[in-house]
């Protein structure tokens, strides 16, 4: 499927699917209360069969986080984005790691690097920062760290 | 504080298994670079691999958040060392993405011809490290006698032997070495007849192939759900190259084949890796006498400025698929740049792959994934 069969395919599955333009892929818009339904759908529906979560990370807007998933299906070929904005007090949104296994890591990684929390992951904890880290998130816009970091 | 191979703890379970968790690395000859596995035993059987990350960690992706969009190619060199070329062959094709450049022909052919060399180097580092791990030492001055060759050859092209910074944005920083091509050639002639013995020397002997069949099996449900990518994937029969499925460059123009192995054991993914060289070699043949003339850059601008967007480029280096993500507000760094490394999703199976086996096939299944730290932590 190329760009617009995939996005009419989707919207005839997923009918409130609101769309981002001006991407190079197809780019749905998520909210974080239908979140886990729309994944699942994506996932395992036959013609979608979104099954491989090649790239997952999130930024930090200032005024709010955007989780960012990239989607592609190894059997059809297509590929996606599902971008879902969160709260910057309070991130948290339901985990894809039961399934997209990578998932769990990478939510690991954001968890500790943006401070997101994935509601119902397996085994949420620091993953590449040291213990005792909890509570800065380093790849969030407001970090300083007047030892560590440079500033060119 | 963790020392070296540590126990941890012991507990003894209602069934009388004695259950053991021991530390392993992050200074560890096996981890090949500071992993640190804290592992848990019942017996001499893998209960449960638990890797923590981030003794290199040096926020590489902040660390762009700073840096120009011509700058912040030099960091990547340093997150998979040996696929240098290769990383920063997929940051140029990002920036070039969102500036609309056209990388002249010569360019192409050029950085295409490095990436395969650095495949084959990458591989051959592999290939002696692997097995001296499960216990040949030979091998490894064989791989290094090979890869020396190609560094010599990067050396004389790229000024650098290791982190090459020769990919810039719209093509190559500067023409190839008057050698270049005679001594790629000299290469390959010899090349092709070592290759051959590496299979009598290590591919056919009976105790590597012993200590590498039937253990670590991958499915291929699970290598695509892990988000397995390159050789790793491939040993369980996912059609996952970025050369022939997305091809960049002038690889949809080449002749070769995607290397497929149906196993998804240790000795399918060192198969695939071992004809991937082979495959190299086949694309490097087609292009060494078929380099166009003409320039070896595009006219780009002194300050690079992206348009506001998202762009995302990806390419296969020797682990796997390299994505780079960059988000741009249109100013003269990124704002938010994203590293998928293929070394971190590979990783993420270790567990799976480990459990039930034994503690000795660790470094088997350890070995064939292929794991750069560098790449993981980034």
């Amino acid at each position: 499927m190329n760009r617009e069969e995939l996005k009419a395919a989707i919207t005839g599955k997923w009918p409130s699917a609101v769309w981002e333009e001006g991407n190079e892929w197809a780019t749905l818009l998520g909210e974080p209360e239908p979140f886990p339904h729309m994944m699942t759908l994506l996932r395992q529906d036959p013609d979608l069969q979104m099954d491989y979560l090649f790239c997952m990370t999130c930024v930090d807007w200032k005024t709010h986080l955007t989780m960012v998933y990239h989607l592609r299906s190894m059997a059809h070929r297509h590929e996606l984005t599902v971008k879902v904005k969160l709260d910057r007090t309070n991130p948290q949104i339901e985990t894809v790691s039961h399934l997209w296994r990578t998932a769990e890591f990478h939510e690991r990684e954001v968890y500790e690097m943006f401070g997101v929390r994935f509601l119902n992951h397996p085994d949420l904890r620091l993953l590449i920062l040291p213990e005792g880290w909890e509570g800065k998130f380093p790849l969030r816009k407001d970090f300083e760290d007047p030892v560590n970091m440079i500033r060119l | 504080m963790y020392h070296e191979t540590e126990i941890l703890e012991t507990r003894t379970d209602a069934e009388g298994h004695e259950w053991m968790t021991i530390n392993v690395g992050p200074q560890h000859p096996a981890t090949h670079g500071v992993l640190h596995l804290v592992i848990t035993l019942d017996g001499e059987t893998i209960v449960k691999v638990d890797p923590h990350l981030g003794y290199i960690h040096r926020s590489i992706e902040k660390m762009c958040e700073s840096l120009s969009y011509r700058q912040f190619i030099y960091v990547t060199s340093r997150m998979d060392y040996l696929s240098a070329h290769i990383n920063n062959h997929g940051c140029a094709l990002c920036v070039e993405k969102g500036l609309q450049v056209e990388v002249p022909p010569r360019a192409q052919v050029i950085r295409v011809l490095m990436d395969e060399l650095t495949r084959i180097a990458s591989h051959e580092l592999w290939w002696g490290a692997m097995a001296m791990d499960l216990g040949a030492f030979t091998p490894f001055f064989y791989a290094f006698r090979e890869r020396e060759m190609i560094n010599d050859i990067m050396e004389e092209t790229c000024g650098a032997r290791l982190t090459m910074n020769y990919m810039v944005p719209g093509g190559v920083m500067h023409d190839i070495h008057p050698n270049f091509q005679r001594r790629v050639k000299e290469f390959l002639k010899d090349y092709k007849r070592k290759i051959s013995e590496y299979d009598e020397v290590v591919t056919e002997n009976i105790i590597f192939q012993n200590r590498m069949k039937g253990i670590g099996i991958l499915s291929p449900e699970d290598a695509i759900s892990y988000g397995c990518s390159g050789p790793v994937a491939r040993g369980s029969g996912v059609h996952c190259d970025v050369r022939k499925h997305y091809p960049y460059e002038i690889y949809s123009s080449l002749q070769f084949d995607e290397v497929l192995e149906s196993g998804g054991d240790c000795f399918a993914r060192y198969l695939v890796r071992m004809r991937e060289m082979k495959e190299s070699v086949r694309i490097i043949e087609q292009l060494i006498d078929n380099i166009p003339e003409g320039d070896f850059q595009a006219k780009t601008k002194a300050v690079l400025k992206l348009p506001k967007g998202e762009f995302y480029s990806k390419v296969e280096t020797a682990r796997g698929e390299f994505g780079v993500y960059i988000v741009s507000d249109g100013g003269t760094t990124p704002y938010r740049i994203k590293f998928r490394s293929p070394g971190f999703s590979n990783l993420s199976v270790l567990d799976k792959l480990a459990r039930g086996n034994k503690i000795g096939d660790l470094v088997a299944i350890m070995g064939t994934l292929d794991l750069v730290i560098p790449d993981i932590d980034r």
